[in-house]
């Protein structure tokens, strides 16, 4: 059988590759993403005291620290028996709302809009954030750049620093803010969520006017029926820091509602020996391989997810972006992966919006924002949406606060089937009789994986970005025949 | 009109958090960008190790690396962008002295796969399969590369001309080194630069008592109410700043949290945890071995904490 490899997948040289596999009629058999890498955390944390995992976890990934930064604290929490004031979780929310503007905007200007504002089949060297900017105009890439540096402007207050904080620890937070410090909070918050409604703006005028864009979005080789998962508050809005976790199936209707605790009735993680990454799939679904549909277990954790698997958002502004999303997909569920650029914009002006809410709270400044811990520690489990999906983190102690067993189930990894899947479906128009028909066909493969913002530094370490790729193509004897370069 | 300068930025096993402190710079970055030519940098722009291959030895100004070495992979392009570099400057904790990535080796390898894939309690019926260097799939064979036992630091690989400690290394910081490169001001090779000389405890405005330090027992910082303005270890908390080299601008005692040590540790000391146990050592408030004893294990995880950052870089890991 010939096969294909496109190595690497992302900009970062050998931490991906996808090996495509021809069948004896030349189109494509199989296609497998491999990811070749691991730092193995969950096994050199043990020995750790549990209240340094804050400040260890989130060194897996430097693109989104506040994820593990949070989830540790929580889950330290969930050890110890404790549980923060009132206003140390909302200074947690604050900061953690504040994470995902930077976050969201991030991937959208630098990472997804690329595709869209500059255009799929624009000049690479066109196609990054300064090809966007240059296509917007000057004015709109300064007012990126701030929004930017003022949420990481925000982390510094409430956590020290944006890029691996240090303030939240277990049974709170180690410091609480000022008045001063609060206002200019709001100031930045509003100045966010204007910026959020901008942006949204732009997807309507860019993506949205423009038919082929459209019809790109809806089309059958970006849609997949699978099960949705994501936080929700009680009532059933979308919430990135805290609540249950909601499941709903290709149909929409909810499957399971669980507490972080019951995780391991949920979910469970499949191993494949050709990659270094697990495949988590619903455990009372079973997993059933690459497939989807509702006897599938595979299912996807991703803004678009999120979205899918609440009754709405807990902000007024966004709620109407919401109302808008569905109204104009066609209802819910949305199954097209390219929807999840709009969703990620959607949740960009709800996490500005309640970034704001809680810097207006009165509580926010208070100094009650710390509960020593006296139970005696042994076993807590947290979840957190991370930007990029459902994220666990799973402690075991001794008595003593000593880390004796550690389980994560992060962000991207939920997604690595269905991101696989969705490589798959896109490769199937790459190769016909044998041969790859042109290179214009490789932003497919890459549009369909950077639609989830898959963070293999979060899932292995290594980060999202274009993708130059190689495509190689072998005949029996595994002679070179075919190669097709984008660098 | 002379060649604007090249430089090249690369990761090995890291987090992406250097990258990020790089985007920091902001428009400082965008002006940069005008005054260099950037012939490498994965995670922003697309070039390929076929570019870096093609071109001639030393040509690349400066590389700036970061990311510490856990596969073959990480070793080759290092060993590659060494040859193409006036200057390799080691960028971030993890090139510099390993990392958190570094904590691994209090472990090797097989201990880490048997935890992923073995007893990690969400594992299902293919609990106990391992990746597989070479795997025969029903269409055909896939290969993977084999997990290295030891994480090692950038100068455990090749020489290193500058390092740049930190994780990250902080904003402020890189914009000085960027600006000395362009100028060609940069010290003597084989310094430490984005730094100040002193140690955190000598920059650090925290009050730490009138009668000089005695530590009577040692506390965790969950564990006790966190006075802002108080020298942590004078609250018996360990904060490793007698050991760190200064230059972060101290943001984590900001956040009323201790330092954790990653600038590494000042001029003349060789191994930072050493130097930080030795410098607990003196302040604890006794002359009885026994009393010392039951003070000293106060310290939960000595090992863990003050190579928290260094591991891969210390005394500890050439016992190995």
């Amino acid at each position: 059988m010939k096969k294909i490899s496109i190595d690497p997948i992302t900009r970062l040289e050998g931490h991906g590759r996808i090996d495509l596999f021809l069948n004896q009629d030349g189109g494509l058999e199989n296609a497998y993403l491999i990811i070749p890498e691991l730092r193995g955390f969950e096994k050199f944390c043990e020995g750790r005291p549990v209240e340094e995992m804050p400040r260890i976890t989130q060194r897996i990934c430097g693109v989104c620290p506040l994820a593990h930064h949070v989830a540790a604290a929580k889950a330290g929490d969930a050890v110890y028996h404790v549980d923060p004031p009132p206003a140390a979780k909302k200074l947690r929310e604050l900061l953690y709302a504040s994470f995902f503007v930077a976050d969201h905007a991030t991937h959208f200007y630098a990472l997804g809009a690329p595709d869209f504002v500059v255009g799929p089949d624009a000049p690479k060297a066109e196609r990054n954030l300064l090809g966007v900017v240059k296509k917007v105009g000057q004015e709109i890439g300064a007012r990126v750049v701030q929004l930017l540096q003022e949420n990481h402007e925000i982390a510094a207050i409430v956590a020290g620093r944006y890029i691996h904080s240090v303030s939240c620890i277990i049974g709170g937070m180690s410091k609480p803010i000022t008045e001063e410090e609060r206002k200019r909070i709001v100031e930045i918050a509003q100045a966010s969520v204007e910026t959020a409604r901008f942006s949204l703006q732009l997807f309507d005028d860019v993506v949205l006017q423009n038919q082929a864009y459209v019809d790109m979005i809806l089309s059958d080789a970006f849609t997949h029926q699978t099960y949705y998962m994501g936080l929700v508050d009680q009532d059933n809005r979308v919430n990135f820091y805290d609540g249950q976790v909601r499941v709903v199936g290709p149909d929409g209707q909810e499957l399971v509602k669980y507490s972080p605790e019951e995780y391991l009735d949920v979910v469970a993680e499949h191993i494949e020996p050709w990659t270094y990454l697990k495949f988590p799939y619903l455990k009372q679904v079973g997993w059933k391989g690459f497939v989807d549909g509702p006897d599938s277990g595979v299912y996807r954790a991703t803004p678009l997810s999120r979205l899918n698997a609440a009754d709405g958002m807990a902000t007024p502004l966004a709620q109407a972006e919401y109302e808008r999303f569905y109204d104009t997909l066609g209802g819910k569920p949305v199954h097209q992966t390219l929807a999840t650029h709009w969703a990620r914009l959607i949740e960009l002006l709800y996490a500005a919006e309640r970034t704001l809410e809680l810097a207006q709270d009165p509580e926010i400044t208070s100094h009650e924002i710390r509960t020593i811990p006296t139970a005696t520690p042994d076993e807590g489990v947290s979840i957190v949406e991370a930007p990029r999906g459902t994220l666990t983190h799973h402690y075991v102690t001794d008595e003593n606060g000593l880390l004796k067993q550690v389980n994560l189930i992060v962000g991207t990894t939920n997604n690595y089937a269905a991101i696989s899947m969705s490589i798959k479906k896109a490769a199937q128009d790459l190769v016909q009789a044998g041969r790859v028909v042109d290179d214009g066909v490789l932003n497919k493969i890459e549009m369909a994986f950077r639609a989830y913002d898959p963070c293999f530094g979060c899932a292995t370490h290594a980060l999202p970005g274009q993708m130059p790729m190689i495509v190689r193509l072998y005949d029996h004897e595994g002679d070179l025949v075919q190669e097709i370069r984008r660098d | 009109m002379a060649a604007k300068p090249k430089l090249a930025f690369y990761w090995a096993a890291s987090c992406g958090g250097c990258e990020i402190t790089v985007v920091e710079l902001g428009m400082n970055l965008i002006a940069a960008s005008e005054l260099v030519d950037i012939v490498f940098w994965p995670c922003l722009m697309d070039f390929k190790y076929s570019d870096v291959e093609a071109l001639d030895d030393g040509e690349i100004t400066a590389c700036f690396f970061n990311g510490a070495i856990r596969s073959s992979e990480n070793e080759h392009i290092a060993k590659l962008l060494r040859q193409k570099s006036q200057l390799l400057i080691s960028f971030g904790s993890c090139s510099h002295m390993g990392g958190i990535p570094g904590l691994a080796n209090f472990y090797d390898a097989d201990l880490i796969l048997e935890r992923v894939y073995g007893t990690a309690p969400s594992l299902d019926e293919s609990r106990g399969t391992r990746p597989t260097p070479t795997f025969e799939v029903p269409e055909g064979e896939i290969e993977i590369p084999t997990f290295y036992d030891r994480v090692k630091t950038l100068a455990q690989v090749v020489a290193v001309d500058y390092f740049m400690p930190g994780c990250p290394p902080v904003a402020d910081q890189v914009w000085n080194v960027f600006q000395a490169l362009l100028a060609g001001k940069l010290p003597a090779k084989g310094s430490v630069v984005g730094v100040d000389g002193e140690t955190n405890c000598d920059v650090c405005p925290r009050e730490k008592g009138e009668s000089g330090l005695r530590i009577k027992e040692f506390k965790r910082p969950h564990q006790v109410d966190l006075d802002p303005d108080v020298c942590f270890l004078a609250q018996g908390v360990i904060c490793c700043g007698p050991a760190t080299r200064a230059g972060c601008g101290l943001p984590c005692i900001e956040g009323n949290m201790p330092c954790r040590g990653c600038y590494g540790p000042p001029d003349g000391v060789v191994d930072q945890g050493a130097k930080l146990l030795s410098a607990i050592g003196a302040l604890i408030d006794t002359d009885e071995p026994e009393a010392l004893q039951q003070i000293v294990d106060t310290i939960v995880d000595p090992a863990g904490l003050s190579y928290r950052f260094g591991l891969a870089n210390s005394i500890l890991s050439e016992l190995k």
